[in-house]
């Protein structure tokens, strides 16, 4: 049942991309206003194929993820941190809230030429812009997170004869957990918007999925500027899987449901 | 199991936000529960019932008089014990932890006292889960499962410690009268078996008779006590004891005793808004 069920589904999936790719190909061989420069499928294709085969290409894989790892770990090691001192003490929250107000609402590719002047090689500039990304986000969903757990579960739990550290590590930290995957889910989207700008912008020579779109363009290579977008949107879509499983992973009370 | 404590509130004042909005939720209130007693406390909406259960339980402080439980004392102004495993609350909306199994969270108090290692308190609880007829739900998470199971799941978290009072809060508000009455009969038989003190809360009068030795009327806000009934019906009960004689008798007291206050909150009000 539940495998027909799939199978139905993946074919409307199938038709749906075959169709995609029908239209593009009209669209190029009948040579559209604007559209008459878009690469044929095939062309893609075979740049894709020539791109797997390369080395640079999975450089370029492995420069972004690193970058996107590093920058989202310590967003999440730093904005969760925040977010629970904010969210358990008045003080902390009066002391750091007021800076959020003011920094959150720039957004992160506005950092971009302050990033470049401050951090002296591009990596650290590219980690730094991917932290902002998805920092601010990662803290107030744990801050909202630790002000909307149940106040009975902790009564509850005090009742029970918890002490405040069983209360905190207990009960205070799993009720937040379902934040702090909205927070990572969220930030991820981000994060990717972010490092592919920053990439575009400091793109020198070997820089990434974004670096390698950019310079796809400069050089005027119009289906591997194709095979660069169809790599991120994947690089992305897989980094969002990767959350969703561990979300379920973390929270097998949430899957079951 | 537990032998139940004696509760002892004597002249029990709480002041909510006495600098600003200055509210007097209870209001002198002095109540004697016996040990082993079950003890049911109606009252109009919004009177102070719950306020002075949270007193008991140790998540508010109270503003004047004392409360002792078995002679120690609870609280005293500007000094409380704190909430603490001797005396537990199972509240309105049910406060079964999401992330724990049904075998988890029974054997939370014992393992969070550090009085049971895990596994032995889960052993426990798989025997008590037993004995009551609910085996087959350990490892489900409370969102699984029905509303009346989920209320029975969090009796047996707090029955477990072995406490000398159980503070029960509306427990079985919002469930239908057939859940609610397998409830009736699970709370009463849990009672029977460890004769723990019971201090519960409900607006339904047939549920306060039905359940209690004793049916406590609170006056509208402040709480005080206005009457006090003595539920001499035999037990085991069951649900025929509703339809004798007896029965209707003290529903009807009790009825008089709520309608009055009820109606002095309701021109109360009108004044208030008038
Ligand atoms: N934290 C608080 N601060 C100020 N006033 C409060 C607070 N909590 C409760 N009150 C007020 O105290 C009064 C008593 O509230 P309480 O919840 O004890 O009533 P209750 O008898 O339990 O009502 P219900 O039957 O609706 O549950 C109410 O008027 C309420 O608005
Ligand atoms: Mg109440």
């Amino acid at each position: 049942m539940a495998k027909r069920w799939l199978n139905r589904h993946a074919l409307r999936g199938l038709v749906s991309i075959v169709a995609f790719v029908v239209l593009w190909e009209l669209v190029v061989v009948l040579k559209l206003p604007y559209l008459k420069f878009l690469p044929l499928p095939g062309q893609v294709a075979a740049s894709l194929g020539q791109s797997i085969a390369s080395s640079a290409y999975w450089q370029d894989w492995e420069l972004s993820l690193g970058r996107i790892l590093v920058g989202f770990l310590a967003a999440q090691a730093l904005g969760i941190t925040l977010g629970l001192a904010m969210g358990i003490s008045r003080t902390a929250r009066r002391f750091v809230f007021p800076i959020f107000e003011v920094l959150r609402p720039i957004p992160p590719i506005a950092w971009i030429p302050l990033a470049i002047i401050f951090w002296p090689t591009t990596s650290l500039t590219i980690y730094f812009l991917v932290f902002t990304g998805s920092f601010f986000i990662v803290a107030l969903n744990v801050l909202d997170g630790v002000k909307s757990v149940d106040q009975s579960l902790v009564r509850a739990a005090y009742s029970l004869g918890a002490k405040p550290r069983d209360v905190f590590w207990r009960i205070m930290l799993p009720a937040t957990l379902p934040y702090v995957l909205t927070g990572a889910t969220v930030g991820m989207g981000v994060t990717w918007n972010v490092l592919i700008a920053a990439e575009m912008v400091t793109s020198a020579g070997q820089s990434g999925l974004g670096g390698m779109t950019w310079a796809a363009y400069t050089n005027g290579v119009l289906p591997v500027i194709v095979v660069g977008m169809l790599s991120i949107g994947v690089a992305g879509y897989l980094s969002s899987a990767l959350i969703r499983f561990l979300g379920e992973r973390f929270m097998p009370w949430r899957r079951r449901i | 199991m537990s032998a139940g404590g004696a509760l002892s509130i004597r002249q029990v004042t709480k002041v909510y936000d006495p600098e600003g909005v200055h509210v007097v939720a209870v209001d002198n209130c002095s109540l004697e529960v016996a040990s082993g007693e079950f003890l049911v406390v109606v009252g109009p909406s919004g009177c102070g019932k719950t306020t002075l259960l949270n007193v008991i339980a140790g998540f508010e402080e109270l503003s004047e008089g004392e409360i002792r439980l078995d002679e120690g004392p609870l609280a005293l102004p500007g000094k409380q014990v704190g909430p603490g495993a001797e005396r537990i609350v199972v509240f309105q909306n049910g406060a079964l932890f999401p992330w724990k199994t049904v075998l988890e969270n029974i054997a939370y108090g014992p393992v969070v006292q550090r009085r049971m290692a895990k596994n032995e308190a889960q052993r426990s609880a798989r025997e008590l889960l037993r004995q009551v007829g609910l085996e087959g739900i350990e490892e489900s998470y409370p969102a699984e499962l029905s509303s009346g199971v989920q209320r029975r799941v969090e009796i047996l978290r707090a029955l477990i410690n072995e406490p000398r009072v159980v503070l029960l809060d509306e427990p079985f508000r919002g469930l239908d009268a057939v859940a609610k009455s397998v409830m009736h009969q699970f709370l009463l038989d849990m009672f029977e078996r460890t004769r723990c003190t019971m201090y519960f809360i409900t607006h339904d009068l047939d549920e306060a008779i039905f359940l209690a030795d004793r049916v406590v009327v609170m006056t509208t806000r402040p709480a005080r006590v206005k009457l006090e009934l003595s539920i001499d019906l035999p037990r085991p009960r069951d649900h025929r004891v509703l339809g004798t004689e007896r029965f209707l008798k003290l529903k009807q007291a009790a009825l008089e005793a709520v309608h009055e206050e009820a109606l002095k909150a309701f021109q109360a009000g009108e004044r208030e808004l008038a």
